[in-house]
């Protein structure tokens, strides 16, 4: 019999949810059969049969939060197993298996009874005593314990309020547990709006020049590298010029400093069918358009497919949004903490303009930079803009480093 | 020659608690005592007899005095002081008895002789008739107890002057009784000879009774003991007893300087403490040290010597039974690879009087030295309905707690059965129990444990019934 465990999740990650498992109990399965999926916060992973056996056992449901070594489940090995089981054991278990109830966290053991004091401090504070270490007899909960908890509780800054109590479903609604990637999505943009002074300035940009540069060599371009030739590399290009001229955008608040770093790896939000997800192209300065659109290929089908790793996704230090591929015609991106700037590209629409005092039409795009106004003042984020702009309706400039 | 696990040095509670608990735990346990019966100290000539003339001097008391007037009995006792010892014999027998059955029930051998080490692993037991033997042992524990200190210039000659032991057989009641030494053992047997008709006079070196007692409790003590007719000298020094047939004259003066006065008693009691009982036991032929006063060094009962080790009244901490006890256990389970451990801190003291005190813990003085922040609750017997109603008002529950987290540390009770109610607080402080979690836990009415409670709730100010 083999255990399954739940393996390391990466860095910073200490516990996951089991989000659906492939098998039943009974099932046959053979080595690095994936057997369950497993979603943390930044990543989904699965997890593969040790060996060829039959899965006997499920421990973790699906919803159920795991840490790096818990069993999810139990297995039966051996290439004897493997071969006939599928259907005896199918057989054997006509019936469906009953459902495995869920065990309780494995404690090393039952918990002591706190003092009374303990307990009534509990009541009247909502503490929990479970969390609260004891000093007393065999790690029992002291009215001490109980009191320094509150205390430390009262210093930290305010937690999350408790969630309110589930409310009543009426007719015509239906509950769904959020996935632990949208817990994650909501508790960082959330936290980002609380920490950062968070303002948004506008511009527009005259897409004229980058397009007809596209139309002229995309085949050539696809020809040769392998891969489309997008606007997305024009604007990490752009804004990796702007950055190097506004650096504040590419700083972050540390504490009661300032941190500017002189790398520019740029984030670009992917939408998957889970979610938004932000993998890092790494050392953008260093590429060329046709290496940060490979690099934003491979990106994108490492997302889609689920495969993204946890490095995948950290480390950005400036972050691009384009909600355009969606239709969005103007937008104010929230801040990717502890980020200090991020660029909202949009849709891409024909507008009269004037130009040389005659009205001609444009294909013409919006483009928002949010900024967290703590680290970026209001000058910065305009010529940041402004010079994002300019490098995007005349593309030369980037050839020039102007 | 016999060959033993542990060889145990004396057969009071400290060694006979070891045997006991060696024959528990499986190993081959023998106790050389030199006295004709086990029990040493305590059971022979201290805790057990002394409480026997308590308990019976405290009923003829209370039939003499107001006590059974108040209640509605109206009696004339008359003492039979002969059969008030022999009662306390034949209790006294038939606890030693007991001891002797527990040791064939845990199967440990009991060897009669005085005990001495004449080298590692090896105890030689002088019998009574001179017949010696040599025991082989992998462990030696020594728990030879203590024996009274006694007094420069004062020579006790077991007639007129007499120690503790004396002092529980004296064969009639003095007509003037002097006790030198108001520490627990002064003071109880003080009582037992005041209560039979004594003039009882106290004379104590230091200028307050009792030390190591907390302050406040230690004064309303001496209260007490003043308003039933003991007469108390503090700071005052004996310097000289000259014994006749008839009776002792002392010599004492004032410590603080002064002139000197004569003391004429039909007996004098000598009670100023106890010294380890470590002389003649061949410790130096293990090479195990002592300190001036002859207390054993000792780490976690281990002395200098390997495989020799010391618990009880021979090495450091209370001069107390139940202590000896502990350090038994303790000791015995470090032999067999457990994991024994004593905290001396919750280790209670116990003044058999009437009324009683007992306490565990730290004094206020102790918290105040240590720089503790310290939170009372006090509450009095006269409140406590069960002492009312028995006419049994003096004393009061004291509390201390920590300011911060309101465990308790330490508790002081002065009144009727102290020594009774105190384990409350034993247990409680082994547990780490804040003063709330007394409050909160239902005591039965009407008990004087209540007075406890009320007590711990004065701690954080709501006791209800004062």
């Amino acid at each position: 019999m083999a255990d399954i465990m739940t393996p390391a999740l990466g860095e910073s990650v200490t516990e996951a949810t089991v989000a659906r498992w492939t098998k039943k109990a009974g099932d046959a399965v053979r080595k690095d059969e994936i057997l369950v999926e497993l979603e943390t916060d930044k990543v989904s992973l699965e997890v593969a049969a040790p060996a060829d056996g039959v899965l006997s056992e499920i421990l973790a449901a699906e919803g159920e939060t795991v840490e790096p070594g818990t069993v999810l489940g139990k297995m039966a090995a051996g290439a004897a197993a493997a071969a006939a089981p599928a259907k005896t054991a199918a057989k054997a278990q006509a019936a469906p298996p009953p459902p495995v109830a869920a065990p309780a966290p494995a404690k090393a053991e039952a918990a002591k009874p706190a003092a009374p004091s303990a307990q009534r401090i509990a009541a009247e504070s909502q503490l929990d005593l479970a969390k609260v270490a004891g000093s007393g007899k065999d790690g029992r909960v002291t009215k001490g314990d109980a009191l320094a908890a509150l205390e430390a509780r009262a210093a930290a800054p305010a937690a999350a309020p408790a969630p309110a109590a589930p409310r009543e479903l009426h007719q015509r609604e239906e509950r769904v547990r959020m996935t632990r990637l949208r817990q994650t999505i909501a508790r960082r943009l959330k936290e980002a709006q609380n920490n950062a002074a968070m303002l948004t300035t506008f511009n527009e940009v005259d897409m004229s020049a980058v397009m007809a540069l596209r139309n002229e060599y995309k085949d050539v371009f696809e020809k040769r590298h392998g891969v489309r030739l997008g606007f997305m590399s024009f604007f990490v290009k752009a804004c990796i010029a702007a950055l190097k001229q506004v650096p504040d955008v590419n700083a972050e608040i540390d504490g009661q400093d300032i941190i500017y770093k002189n790398h520019y790896d740029i984030g670009v939000a992917v939408g998957t069918e889970k979610g938004l997800v932000v993998p890092v192209i790494r050392d953008a300065d260093d590429m060329s358009l046709a290496g940060v659109e490979k690099a934003i290929g491979a990106m994108g089908k490492k997302a889609r497919d689920g495969q993204l790793a946890l490095d995948d996704l950290q480390g950005g230090t400036f972050t691009i949004s384009n909600g355009g591929v969606y239709g969005s015609l103007m937008s104010t991106p929230i801040l990717n903490a502890p980020q200090s700037g991020i660029l909202g590209m949009h849709k891409i629409q024909d507008r009269p303009m004037v130009v040389k005092g005659q009205v001609v039409i444009r294909p013409m795009m919006y483009l928002a930079l949010s900024y967290d106004h703590r680290v970026v003042d209001g000058q910065g984020a305009v010529t940041f803009l402004v010079k994002v702009k300019d490098a995007i309706e005349d593309p030369q400039r980037l050839l020039l480093d102007l | 020659m016999s060959q033993y696990d542990v060889v145990i040095i004396g057969g009071g509670p400290g060694g006979y608690n070891a045997a006991i608990r060696a024959g528990q735990l499986g190993l081959k346990v023998a106790c050389v005592e030199k006295r004709e019966t086990l029990g040493g100290t305590c059971l022979n000539v201290g805790c057990m007899p002394s409480k026997a003339l308590l308990h019976a001097s405290e009923l003829y008391d209370a039939a003499m005095g107001k006590q059974f007037a108040t209640l509605g009995i109206e009696v004339k006792p008359k003492l039979n002081l002969s059969q008030m010892m022999a009662q306390k014999a034949d209790s006294v027998t038939q606890l030693t008895k007991g001891i002797e059955f527990l040791f064939k029930k845990n199967k440990a051998d009991w060897i009669k002789g005085a005990g001495k080490i004449t080298g590692p692993g090896k105890v030689e037991v002088t019998a009574a008739d001179g017949t010696v033997q040599t025991l082989d042992a992998k462990h030696i524990v020594i728990a030879t107890g203590s024996e009274p200190t006694p007094l420069p210039g004062v020579q006790i000659d077991g007639k007129r002057i007499v120690d503790s032991t004396g002092a529980l057989s004296l064969p009639e009641v003095p007509k003037k009784l002097i006790v030198v030494g108001a520490g627990i053992i002064g003071l109880e047997l003080g009582s037992v000879w005041r209560r039979l008709g004594a003039e009882v006079t106290v004379v104590e070196f230091l200028d307050r009774i009792t030390p190591g007692m907390d302050t406040e409790t230690a004064k309303t003590f001496q209260r007490t003991l003043t308003k039933q007719g003991i007469v108390f000298k503090l700071g005052a020094k004996v310097t000289g007893a000259v014994a006749s047939k008839s009776g002792v004259k002392l010599t004492v003066e004032p410590v603080a300087g002064g002139e000197a006065e004569t003391l004429e008693a039909d007996y004098v009691l000598v009670a100023i403490g106890r010294r380890p009982y470590t002389e003649g036991l061949g410790l130096e032929s293990v090479g195990v040290t002592t300190d001036k006063r002859g207390v054993i060094d000792t780490d976690h009962f281990k002395t200098a010597a390997a495989g020799v080790w010391a618990i009880g009244d021979a090495v450091h901490g209370p001069m107390l039974a139940h202590k000896a006890e502990e350090d038994a256990v303790a000791c015995i389970e470090l032999i067999a690879g457990k994991a024994g451990h004593v905290d001396y801190n919750l280790v209670p003291s116990v003044v058999y009087t009437a009324p009683e005190v007992a306490w565990v813990g730290k004094t206020e003085e102790q918290l105040k030295e240590a720089g503790v922040a310290y939170k009372v609750g006090k509450f009095p017997f006269t409140a406590n309905s069960r002492a009312k109603i028995n006419h049994e008002t003096d004393g009061f529950a004291k509390i201390l707690a920590d300011a911060k987290t309101d465990e308790i540390l330490g508790v002081h009770i002065i009144g009727p059965q102290a020594g009774e109610l105190i384990g409350e607080y034993c247990v409680a402080m082994a547990f780490k129990a804040a003063s709330e979690d007394i409050a909160r836990t239902s005591h039965p009415h009407p008990t004087r444990s209540e007075a406890g409670r009320q007590a711990a709730m004065g701690v954080e100010g709501w006791t209800m019934q004062s």
